[in-house]
């Protein structure tokens, strides 16, 4: 059984995981501002890609190239999970794009980020 | 060969969807055309995907021909190809409303056939992470066509709906991460196995089921993550909702089917019944609050939104339920639900169109004068409330049986009360149609010598708009006779699961 301090040491890429999360998801629903209720949304799945990351990690293992020639032995870290990222990077990129895209029009519309605002405006 | 449809289903309208704006540079108003000529070629394959379900039963494409181990595969079997059958028809029927009603921009058709790319990606797929990427392909192009209407509501529900959307597919991919840390595979077949190898009552699988069941459950709208729906219904342009109704939610309870099923398995349900439990209670709980808030609703787009809310709740329940009557019922709704819905709002966009109404109050009289149009949205609802003989009515009619098997009466005893709330609000719709004196026409102050001349509002109603409503009015009630039929088509897949 590991004690906590070892935990600590050994696990702490899932415990800012689970922090960073936290934050962004808090920061969606907290801010009122739209372009950082975005930026919430980036540090929620930022922190998705920080735990598949640190999934793969082997200790002492390394880069997961096998040679042409193969024989290849010892540890590897897992690629698997490094293209999962990779592809939820690209996802997320697209969706900023488009999150920042409305509200470009959201502002020339409403004249402000402020959602509490345009829910004012709109309401009307 | 007939196994290459599966993947000529998703690749065509993905690839196609490049053209209106390729095209685009050189023509004007492409996008329909080519939508449209995409759109059979999608109802051909689905119709030959089905077919082959139906006779061979289920089968799989591996993507690449990399065995599944390493690959992704495209699998068909009776729950996925009766999806692509609605997607592929829903698509067509919509494209029959949209000639007229519009949006004729080619970015507009773009982004309509990434969507239907996306949709069938989502229903084909065997691969957890695959599923994540599809999902989000349809969450992109949906954001998209909601905000298609160019006012700042409109862009400000598609923000609304990105927010929420993604968080709950990422949500979904945590979920994801937590199986594969586990089991070490993304394939569903594979997965099936190494979890109940794992164990079911492993922290990692029961914490990864909870992670998939919420993001899903965003994904498909189930009270109290439906918040999206009715501003994302009600903004967007009628084609845009009509479509979108129909399916994109559909696919997400879908996606939450597949995944109870073929990867938790109702083993899974065995040994940790809470999952189940919450899973029905929530949903039931969204059956009530849906049904309850529609009745509420005086816009008639936010009305059939939350009437959604309510369905989608029913459809969860019966998939919680986990009993052979039941599931047979969830899947039913889901076809069902999904056709009556799309040609409920292509209905109300012919209203719309005609007359400019978008409220009940607003709607008095109108059965005489546009009699086809009323007659197919009265027939509609109908049987979305579930009166025999209808579609609706034999999907509550195996969920609630199901719910009555598996000893739950209070899940039986909520849909009945549903479909009590849904004929009121049913009914307040038909008798302010048919029973309602006319408004008289507003008397504006009057000059000598001035003629007052309007427009006449947009009189843009063509025969197609009005024939894909009827149509899809008498599939829903033909369907009702079809109980037996989608019994047995389903019978091997209820089978292999439960």
């Amino acid at each position: 059984m590991l004690s906590t301090m070892e935990l600590l040491t050994t696990n702490y890429a899932y415990g800012t995981f689970a922090i960073i999360i936290a934050i962004g998801l808090y920061m969606m629903i907290a801010s009122p501002n739209l372009v950082k209720k975005v930026i919430g949304l980036n540090m929620f799945q930022s922190a998705i890609f920080l735990f598949f990351v640190a999934t793969a990690y082997v200790h002492g293992g390394s880069v997961p190239v096998i040679p042409q020639e193969g024989g290849a032995v010892g540890e590897f870290a897992s690629p698997l999970p490094h293209v999962i990222v990779l592809t939820a990077i690209v996802v997320g990129v697209s969706l900023t794009a488009v999150a920042l895209a409305l509200i470009v029009r959201i502002y020339t519309e409403y004249g402000t980020l402020d959602e509490r605002v345009i829910r004012e405006v709109a309401d009307d | 060969m007939t196994d290459v449809a599966l993947a000529l289903l998703v690749a065509v309208p993905i690839l196609a969807a490049t053209l209106p704006l390729l095209l685009g540079l050189r023509f004007e108003n492409v996008g329909w055309p080519i939508a449209v000529v995409v759109a059979a070629v999608e109802v051909a394959l689905a119709a030959l995907v089905a077919q082959r379900v139906f006779t061979d039963g289920a089968f799989v494409h591996n993507l690449g021909g990399y065995p599944r181990t390493y690959g992704i595969e495209l699998v068909a079997d009776a729950l996925s190809a009766a999806v692509v059958a609605l997607i592929a028809v829903v698509t067509l029927a919509v494209l029959g409303y949209s000639r007229t009603a519009g949006p004729h921009r080619n970015s507009f058709y773009s982004a309509f056939l990434l969507l239907c790319g996306g949709l069938m990606g989502v229903s084909l797929t065997g691969d957890v992470f695959n599923m994540f990427v599809f999902l989000e392909i349809v969450g992109l192009a949906t954001y998209g066509l909601v905000a298609a209407g160019r006012s700042g509501r409109s862009a400000l529900a598609a923000l609304k709906y990105l927010l929420i959307g993604t968080a709950g597919a990422s949500l979904y991919l945590v979920g994801v991460g937590y199986a594969f840390v586990a089991t070490g595979t993304l394939n569903m077949v594979e997965l099936a196995a190494a979890i109940s190898e794992v164990g079911y009552t492993d922290p990692l699988i029961i914490a990864s089921f909870a992670f998939v069941a919420v993001g899903l459950s965003v994904k498909a709208a189930v009270f109290p993550l439906h918040t999206w729906m009715p501003d994302a219904y009600a903004e967007s342009p009628d084609t845009v909702t009509a479509y979108i109704s129909g399916l994109v939610s559909t696919v997400g309870a879908y996606a939450l089917a597949r995944l109870i099923y073929t990867v938790y398995t109702p083993e899974f349900f065995a040994a940790v019944p809470l999952a189940a439990d919450a899973l029905v209670a929530v949903a039931t709980v969204s059956i009530v609050a849906g049904s309850v808030l529609a009745v509420m609703q005086p816009d008639v787009k936010r009305m059939l939104a939350y009437s959604s809310v309510a369905q989608f709740g029913m459809i969860v329940a019966a998939l919680g339920l986990a009993t052979e009557t039941a599931v047979l019922g969830a899947f039913i709704h889901l076809i069902g639900h999904g056709l009556m819905k799309t040609g409920l709002f292509v209905a109300v966009g012919v209203l719309a169109s005609a007359y400019g109404v978008r409220t009940v109050s607003n709607y008095n009289n109108l059965g005489y004068r546009s009699p086809v149009t009323v007659a197919a949205l009265g027939l509609l609802l109908l049987a979305l409330v579930g009166i025999p003989p209808s579609i609706g009515f034999l999907g509550k009619w195996y969920i609630g049986l199901g719910a009555l098997d598996a000893g739950a009466p209070i899940v039986a005893a909520v849909v009945f009360f549903s479909t009590l709330l849904t004929l009121l609000y049913a009914a307040r719709l038909l008798e302010t149609l048919y029973f309602n004196p006319a408004d008289e026409p507003i008397e504006g102050p009057t000059f000598p010598g001035v003629r007052v001349i309007s427009d006449g509002g947009k009189a843009s109603v063509s025969v197609g708009m009005v024939f894909v409503a009827v149509a899809i009015a008498i599939a829903s009630v033909a369907l009702g006779f079809a109980g037996p039929l989608l019994e047995a088509f389903f019978a091997d897949f209820l089978e292999a699961f439960l």
